[in-house]
């Protein structure tokens, strides 16, 4: 996977992408309230985190953790469309930086793989998530 | 090999092993969780040696300024000596020299350390009275340019700490000073960039202090700063800084008043005044302080105008309990 996170940019990319993404995220009426009331600069690390998860970099996240980190949102009313919207904006954020669609393609479908843990939803059997 | 010193324990490190891994190894119990230099949490201090840049890589310049590094990635070449984030608690004992009003709710307090303290102007520090009642406070004065540090305490109904250095403190009283703490200060490297400084009440004090202190390390970039306050009794400072906008061409000063109107101020929300004069923020550091949920509104606005979530530094003026 680390030619995806290398050919982004790595490090560097995750750095230019995470406040593009975290305004287009304040920004849109859909998911902005999961948000509310949360200390900015904590969940800045977390969409960074989030982000170098996604380009195929360096982390421990497993399913568990995507699920456990997500549960109290899923209370909430978390669902498919509000994390399509955040699937959203991190096409978005790519194309402003000017990433080739191949990556780009690759980066949502890291994503896509999370939606499952993500919402709380059970998987089957032959398809466990591992982040 | 290099060691590592923490709390008093010489740890060697194995080939190959990180911060992180030989202090847990030694049976240290570090906050941390991604161990990939992403999350933070095994953020700690070299209070002495050299750090590896790779293990500073995305703190802020401010907490690189101070030593901070993150554990999990530091493999350091020489002896280090690390300490934890929150466990500041060196103790300083501290006279009171002068007390004097800056208009009727804010105490100009300055005190002398007996050792002296090495500071960032803009840093808090906790002021701890002999009955163990504690309190933050940030620095307004620059170890430069002044004699003492200097403080400017509101006068809080029912307050203890406030009540107690406005109505009873006299000078030579003492009382032990925990810190510096804090990331709200200025760092050379930059003189052209930008700078909002916005703040209410005492909120005044940090910003006066990073403004002088960047102007005198020759910043050149413009330098905004807003002061906001309800009524324009609450406004303190008008001269000293009128003088300091006529002394330095960058260096500007707004007042604003939300409740009256009046001459020499702008009646209005400061954060939405200061945010029509500058409606974007791309490439601005911005400093904030005061009251809490302003300080929250207004970094995520700025945020949102453009500035980067590394230059914002939020420092918000939480109450304690009495």
């Amino acid at each position: 996977m680390s030619g995806l996170y290398d050919g982004i940019g790595g490090e560097a990319a995750v750095n230019a992408a995470v406040d593009i993404f975290y305004r287009h995220v304040l920004l849109d009426d859909r998911i902005a309230h999961f948000f509310e009331g949360v200390d900015m600069e904590r969940q800045a690390q977390k969409q960074k985190a989030f982000l170098t998860m996604a380009f195929g970099g360096p982390h421990n996240y497993t399913g568990l953790d995507m699920r456990k980190g997500h549960a109290h949102l899923v209370k909430q009313g978390l669902n498919d469309s509000h994390f399509d919207a955040v699937v959203e904006h991190l096409s978005t954020t790519l194309t402003e930086l000017n990433v080739d669609q191949a990556y780009i393609d690759q980066v949502i479908a890291i994503a896509e793989s999370t939606r499952e843990d993500v919402l709380g939803r059970s998987s089957a059997p032959d398809e466990a998530a591992h982040v | 090999m290099a060691t590592v010193e923490f709390e008093a324990q010489h740890c060697e490190l194995a080939d190959g092993e990180s911060v992180l891994e030989c202090l847990e190894r030694a049976g240290h119990s570090i906050p941390n969780s991604c161990r990939s230099g992403v999350c933070h949490s095994c953020l700690m201090r070299a209070t002495s040696g050299d750090v590896p840049p790779a293990a500073q890589k995305g703190l802020k310049e401010t907490q690189r300024a101070q030593g901070y590094f993150l554990s999990c990635c530091c493999y350091p070449d020489t002896d280090l000596n690390a300490a934890r984030v929150d466990g500041d608690s060196m103790r300083i004992r501290a006279r009171l020299l002068s007390k004097e009003s800056l208009n009727e709710r804010v105490l100009r307090v300055v005190l002398d350390a007996q050792d002296s303290m090495a500071y960032f102007p803009g840093q808090f520090v906790n002021f701890a009275r002999a009955d163990g009642l504690v309190r933050s406070f940030s620095l307004a004065s620059v170890p430069q340019l002044d004699e003492g540090l200097e403080f400017h305490v509101a006068l809080v109904p029912g307050g203890k700490m406030s009540g107690w250095l406005h109505h009873e403190a006299v000078p030579g009283d003492e009382l032990d000073l925990m810190g510096p703490l804090g990331n709200c200060f200025y760092v050379a490297g930059n003189p052209e960039q930008p700078l909002l400084l916005l703040g209410t009440g005492t909120g005044l004090a940090p910003l006066y202090a990073i403004a002088r202190d960047a102007l005198h390390q020759g910043h050149t970039g413009p330098i905004h700063l807003f002061h906001g306050a309800l009524v324009a009794a609450d406004r303190y400072l008008v001269a000293t800084l009128s003088r300091l906008s006529e002394a330095h061409a960058n260096f500007n000063y707004h007042s604003c008043v939300r409740d009256e109107a009046g001459p020499t101020w702008v009646q209005a929300d400061v954060d939405i005044h200061a945010l029509n004069l500058v409606p974007s923020l791309k490439g601005w550091k911005v400093y904030l302080c005061g009251n809490p949920a302003l300080v929250r509104q207004v970094q995520r606005k700025a945020f949102l105008a453009g500035a980067s979530m590394q230059d914002i530094y939020a420092d918000a003026f939480l109450p304690a309990g009495g």
